[in-house]
């Protein structure tokens, strides 16, 4: 199979800054990221297609002339899903902006109860790494206390 | 017969585009889905005899020409999940109808729920039957997507707290997934599980190596196998009871079931045979640590559930036909006891106003029944003899001392380990929230907040930043947890001696719900006694998907493979 090298290196770049951004706090810069990652992999259907052809329409070309469907049709599933997860992610940036006027993605509970640990114990290194800025999220959550 | 194979798909799906009509009728939106689901039941039912009979079942849809169409698969592995998967379902719908749909919150949009828990199950179905991989990928997404909706129900800061990580660690392993299609396809030219069976085997080692690593690691995402497993004990416990409890039965066994397709069919002399046990033992190890640690009864399940994936890994990595079935009979065991432990669990939280250890206590006394539906599937999740768990760990450990590794011999003892220390996290959970006195529960906590001032008192014992009480261990915050109990001004924070003391309990549970809840344990328990010939099940199961010619010439005719 022989592939396309621009294809390789578009797909490449889109993964990385997808996987990028997905690190990121911010719930907005994570869907972007998820965009960017999504579009990444269906280009890389493209490259598991095969050489571009003639359009993959009966009468319109002889079969060995024309590129591959199958992958056209998976990416176009893909992308009918990653449309609906997107809008749905948007959903949830916005509720969490209602709730707490920011979109930050928070530390889960155990993550928390381990650093309140490494606060606690002089020895420890790893509350120096986690310190500062993230100090704020140390105590749980008003609301969160309220609903439990 | 073949045309009952897509109706455990379509079904649901109809109801669900029903349901969503019926949206202002509430009695008629009731009476579709659950007969939808019972329907689903039956014909789970009829698959099973039939596969078990006749060999597997293959429909190819839209009657394509044969390599070219979908094809839907029921074997004999693939209908003992559907089945089981059906029953629990339909068991979670009638409780969640007895919970007044609405969860526990108001303002919870009630008319939403009966079509998304239809697609969900519609999901779960068309993962079971799936013939080709992208339909495998299609049905991962129905579930999912289901799966974010029931999550993040009414939307409450907690819930969107889990469910941000929830959605973006799923969608991540979705994209995984893409990418490990994109590269089979280009490998092989196809993504239907019986071509791909005799192709791969044609591929240079590297090549299905890779493949094999790809797809293991998405599944095993999906099957919350550690060290994938992080996602799980924080975003289920948030979700509604009925909601919670479908996910810890049904979604991590469709990735331990597409794990089991997988290995059998396309990858079947496993170099990964020495990784997956170690996955096995750290995820059974490091998920029961984890459930010991917990004081939320919630939080200790879903623990104890990433901890006993690590018995099926342990099936399935070993590669025996004593391993796949004793991890196909665990499958169906644990998708029952799960369940049933989060709806009772569910009961527990409206009947005592909480599912944390330091605010239950007396619950035997005041709900003798719900005492007896958390205590036999709790000792089924142990595996105290003569119960389903017991048998299920005994297959897989005589299958672990058959293969006699040195790997296998460790895995044996992590397992028994780990049975150890589900009965003591089941053993605590009993002793604090059913056998205490409320005054007794009570009285810790005043002794917990009052740890400031006294430096040591009678039976808490303070380390550090944590406290050990009696047999368990608290840390700052569930001490924080106690204080607010205890500060009388503020009545938010309140434990059941406060609540029952005024009264605002319910003394009595819906039927519905209770019934559901015991219909579930009852189930499990005739697991046991129908132990013996559910064990020649499996073993024809595990035959089966050790046998792949039965699965290629069932699905393609000669010369299209």
């Amino acid at each position: 199979m022989t592939a396309n090298l621009s294809l390789i290196l578009a797909a490449a770049a889109m993964i990385g800054c997808g996987v990028y951004l997905i690190l990121e706090r911010s719930l907005t810069r994570v869907l972007v990221g998820l965009v960017l990652l999504g579009n990444g992999v269906n280009v890389l259907f493209l490259i598991a297609s095969g050489p571009a052809g003639r359009a993959p329409i009966v009468g319109e070309a002889v079969p060995s002339a024309m590129s591959d469907p199958l992958p056209q049709a998976l990416v176009l599933t893909a992308i009918v899903i990653s449309l609906g997860t997107s809008a749905f992610v948007l959903a949830m940036a916005y509720r969490s902006w209602q709730l707490t006027g920011h979109d930050d993605v928070q530390d889960d509970v155990e993550d928390r109860a381990i650093r309140r640990l490494a606060a606690a114990d002089q020895a420890s290194d790893s509350f120096d790494l986690s310190s500062g800025e993230a100090e704020h999220d140390l105590d749980m959550p008003e609301e969160e206390r309220r609903s439990r | 017969m073949t045309w009952l194979v897509p109706l455990p798909v379509i079904l649901p799906l109809l109801g669900a585009g029903l349901t969503l009509m019926l949206s202002r009728h509430p009695v008629l939106q009731r009476a579709v889905s659950t007969s939808v689901l019972a329907a689903v039941v039956a014909i789970a039912a009829t698959l099973l005899y039939q596969t078990d009979r006749h060999g597997p079942q293959v429909l190819w849809l839209g009657a394509w020409q044969e390599p070219l169409g979908i094809s839907l698969v029921a074997d004999r592995l693939s209908a003992l999940m559907l089945l089981v998967s059906a029953l629990v379902t339909l068991a979670v719908l009638v409780y969640s109808i007895g919970q007044g749909m609405t969860g526990d919150e108001r303002e919870t949009p009630v008319t939403i729920y009966h079509p998304t828990f239809l697609v969900l199950a519609a999901g779960v179905s068309n993962a079971f039957l799936a013939g080709d991989l992208f339909n495998l990928f299609v049905s991962f997404e129905m579930l999912l997507f289901a799966s974010y909706v029931l999550l993040t129900l009414g939307g409450t800061s907690a819930r969107i707290r889990a469910g941000t990580i929830y959605v973006v660690v799923n969608v991540v392993s979705s994209s995984l997934f893409l990418i490990s299609l994109a590269a089979v396809y280009a490998a092989t030219g196809s993504l239907n599980l019986a071509q791909l069976a005799g192709r791969v085997s044609d591929l240079p080692d590297p090549v299905s190596l890779v493949l094999q690593l790809l797809l293991v690691t998405t599944f095993a995402i999906k099957a919350a196998v550690f060290p994938l497993s992080f996602w799980l004990p924080d975003s289920y416990p948030t979700a509604p009871a009925p909601v919670t409890a479908v996910f810890a039965g049904l979604l991590t066994k469709v990735g331990v079931y597409a794990i089991i397709r997988i290995q059998t069919l396309v990858f079947p002399d496993s170099p990964l045979t020495d990784l997956l046990l170690a996955a096995a033992l750290l995820t059974l190890v490091v998920g029961i640590l984890g459930a010991v640690a917990q004081t939320d009864i919630k939080r200790m399940l879903s623990f104890t559930l990433v901890s006993h994936i690590g018995y099926m890994m342990f099936g399935i990595s070993l590669g025996t036909m004593a391993g796949y079935s004793g991890a196909i009979f665990y499958v169906a065991h644990h998708i029952t006891i799960q369940t049933a432990l989060f709806l009772v669990l569910g009961l527990v939280e409206r009947r005592g106003g909480s599912t944390s250890l330091i605010k239950l206590g007396g619950l035997a006394r005041l709900a003798p029944l719900l005492g007896v539906l958390f205590f036999v599937p709790a000792m089924n999740l142990a595996g105290i003899p003569p119960m389903s768990g017991f048998l299920g760990k005994v297959a897989l450990t005589e299958a672990g001392l058959r293969v006699g590794t040195p790997l296998a011999y460790a895995v044996v003892a992590a397992g028994m380990l780990t049975s150890l220390l589900t009965l003591y996290a089941v053993a605590k959970c009993w002793n604090l929230a059913f056998w205490r006195t409320p005054e007794e529960a009570h009285g810790m906590a005043r002794e917990l907040s009052g740890l400031d001032r006294r430096a040591t008192s009678r039976d808490v014992v303070r380390h550090r930043d944590h406290v050990h009480a009696g047999a368990s261990s608290l840390n700052a915050r569930d001490l924080d947890e106690a204080r607010s109990i205890v500060d009388e001004g503020d009545g938010t924070n309140q434990d059941l001696y406060q609540l029952a003391d005024q009264g605002v309990l319910p003394t009595r549970l819906p039927r519905t719900m209770v019934a559901a809840t015991g219909a579930l344990v009852g189930v499990s328990l005739a697991l046991t006694v129908v132990a013996g010939p559910l064990f020649g099940y499996t073993e024809r199961a595990a035959a089966d998907v050790g046998d792949r010619d039965l699965y290629i010439s069932s699905v393609l005719p000669e010369g299209s493979r």
